[in-house]
């Protein structure tokens, strides 16, 4: 188990795909539905964490936006009253 | 309400005594008169301190009940079941620990004394164990004796469970203080706190278990002396900080 | 310099705009780690002379491991920090480690449930790791539940703070238990990954999926902590106008 540079050289290089086939991929001799349900679990999971801050963002400036639009409704229509009133 | 009495000097002659010792009670006053009064309130609602003990002996029947009674079974089940039970109505009672006191405003007139909080809270904490954990203790040779619990048990059972629950006791009270101010704070407290008890409850399970298989015990009566010399420093420490918290939150 | 970025931390705003530009290389950065990792994991490692094709799953279940923990130790240290600074960020912080946490803990527990399976025979099985890992779990359940119960923010962060670090004190402790306890109960012929080194052909997809993960931590918690400050933030006017409504 060499460390030298030369080692870890031949590490990459000596990489090759250890299945003969697609198929014997996803079997992985039996063990693919193991191996594939974990992934499978960890990717959704992952997926779920990453998009969860993002969806609550979009969730908050939606409620901003409308909050801002109530805001200036209230406002237009005070601004209306009180020029009505005074002409 | 005077949750702390002044100490009294014996000698009337002796005015500055007196005056010194109305002035600057000593540490352990504010313990004693909170271990006191706690006691008194515990000794009134004598009734209450039937409560773990009978959940602790119903449980245990629920043992046989539910397994088997055979005496081969319930035997290597005994230890760990009697130790889980106690642990278990130790929890169940640690929510009136403060609760009480929360509710009527003691505990704020608690914080507010110039005692130091690790004191008072040392002194709940030891109330509690003697209203709860001492007499689990007591009953557990009793539960041995329903679940077939071999004779090299027992005072295996009597040693860890002594030392055990009084580490129950001390621990819990830090989640009893986290939760006091909480509505339903009950069940919280049981979730927060099992982690917590689980090394205790592996050493004193095993020091019965050990003892019935024939083996010496010495190693793990003294982890469980060393967890209850470190949750005695550190417990109410945390319990304070978390009492401040929760009162002044 | 000094300590002038540790006092810009009071401020969520200043963080907030500062780590705009960090999101993207983050999220590059994990992608690319996780990918590569994932692919020579699956396909490129040789097989395990014991376990066979199974064992690939220890290029997810030991990183989440490892962060399981290593999220625990952040949110204790971001809790005690906001606990005696009283820096609002810090507590935001923990309140985000904890959720990942908590997940990431779930999926080292369940993959190595599932790696039991072909490699025992059985789905779960009380050995000292999956225990201790059990126990990790309610322990983030314990703070994430108790953050959750209080109505005041304050307190919640406070309290949960004081339970993170009565828990950091406790996990060597549980560990130590629970792997003494192991070896009571178990024959010696059952050993886990066992102590025979791993070789380089495998170490090296697994450390790129243990950076890929801390990487991808350091991602969502950053993102999480940012829309926390939001969320906190968002009577203010910079929040305001960043929702793109149209403020009076």
């Amino acid at each position: 188990m060499g460390k030298s540079a030369r080692g870890r050289a031949n590490i990459v290089s000596d990489l090759t795909f250890q299945f003969e086939s697609f198929s014997e991929f996803m079997l992985m001799a039996g063990h693919g539905p193991y191996v594939w349900a974990c992934y499978l679990i960890t990717a959704v999971a992952l997926v779920y964490l990453a998009c969860a801050p993002l969806v609550k963002r979009r969730a908050l400036f939606a409620e901003l936006q409308r909050q801002a639009r109530i805001e200036n409704h209230e406002l237009n229509k005070r601004k209306q009253a009180s020029t009505e009133n005074s002409s | 309400m005077n949750v702390y009495e002044p100490n009294q000097s014996r000698n009337d002659q002796d005015s500055t005594i007196q005056a010194q010792s109305l002035n600057t009670p000593g540490v352990w006053s504010g313990f004693w008169a909170t271990f006191k009064r706690d006691g008194l309130i515990a000794v009134r609602h004598r009734g209450e301190m039937a409560n773990p003990i009978m959940f602790f002996l119903m449980v245990i029947t629920m043992v046989p009940l539910g397994i088997s009674p055979e005496k081969a079974v319930l035997a290597m089940l005994a230890p760990g079941m009697i130790w889980v039970v106690a642990l278990l109505a130790t929890l169940l009672s640690l929510d009136g620990l403060f609760r009480s006191d929360f509710e009527d405003g003691s505990l704020e007139q608690l914080l507010m004394s110039p005692q130091p909080l690790y004191f008072q809270v040392l002194a709940k904490v030891s109330v509690h164990w003697l209203v709860t954990g001492l007499p689990l203790t007591i009953m557990a040779p009793l539960l041995g004796v329903m679940l077939s619990l071999p004779s090299a048990g027992f005072a295996p059972l009597l040693a860890s469970l002594l030392l055990g629950t009084a580490c129950l006791s001390l621990i819990g009270s830090i989640g009893a203080a986290l939760t006091v101010a909480l509505r339903k704070g009950g069940l919280l407290l049981s979730l927060i706190i099992m982690p917590l008890y689980t090394p205790v409850l592996i050493f004193g399970a095993s020091a019965v278990n050990s003892a019935v298989e024939g083996f010496p015990i010495g190693g793990q009566l003294a982890v469980l002396g060393a967890f209850l010399a470190v949750s005695i420093i550190l417990a109410p420490l945390a319990a304070a900080g978390a009492l401040r918290i929760s009162v002044n939150g | 310099m000094g300590w002038q970025w540790f006092h810009r931390l009071g401020s969520p705003r200043w963080f907030y705009e500062k780590t705009n530009a960090w999101i993207p290389w983050l999220a590059l950065l994990s992608v690319a780690l996780l990918l590569v990792g994932a692919t020579w994991g699956l396909g490129f490692a040789p097989e395990d002379s014991e376990q066979g094709n199974s064992y690939r799953i220890i290029y997810i279940h030991v990183p989440a491991s490892f962060l399981a923990l290593a999220g625990y130790y952040i949110m204790a240290i971001s809790g005690a920090v906001g606990l005696i600074w009283k820096m609002k960020l810090a507590d935001m912080v923990m309140k985000s480690a904890a959720p990942i946490g908590a997940v990431l803990t779930f999926i080292a527990l369940v993959t190595g449930a599932i790696w039991g399976k072909p490699t025992w025979g059985t789905w779960w099985i009380w050995d000292a790791r999956i225990t201790s890992m059990l126990l990790l779990f309610f322990l983030y359940l314990g703070v994430i539940a108790l953050q959750e119960a209080f109505q005041h923010q304050e307190t919640a962060n406070k309290a949960s703070a004081i339970l993170a670090l009565v828990g950091t004190v406790n996990i060597p402790i549980i560990y130590k238990s629970v792997d003494w306890w192991y070896t009571l109960h178990q024959p010696a012929t059952l050993k886990f990954t066992g102590e025979s080194p791993i070789d380089s052909s495998m170490l090296y997809p697994l450390l790129t999926m243990i950076v890929g993960f801390y990487v991808f931590f350091a991602l969502v918690l950053l993102m999480r902590t940012r829309t926390e400050i939001l969320q906190r933030e968002r009577k203010t006017r910079w929040v305001k106008a960043l929702a793109g409504g149209q403020t009076s």
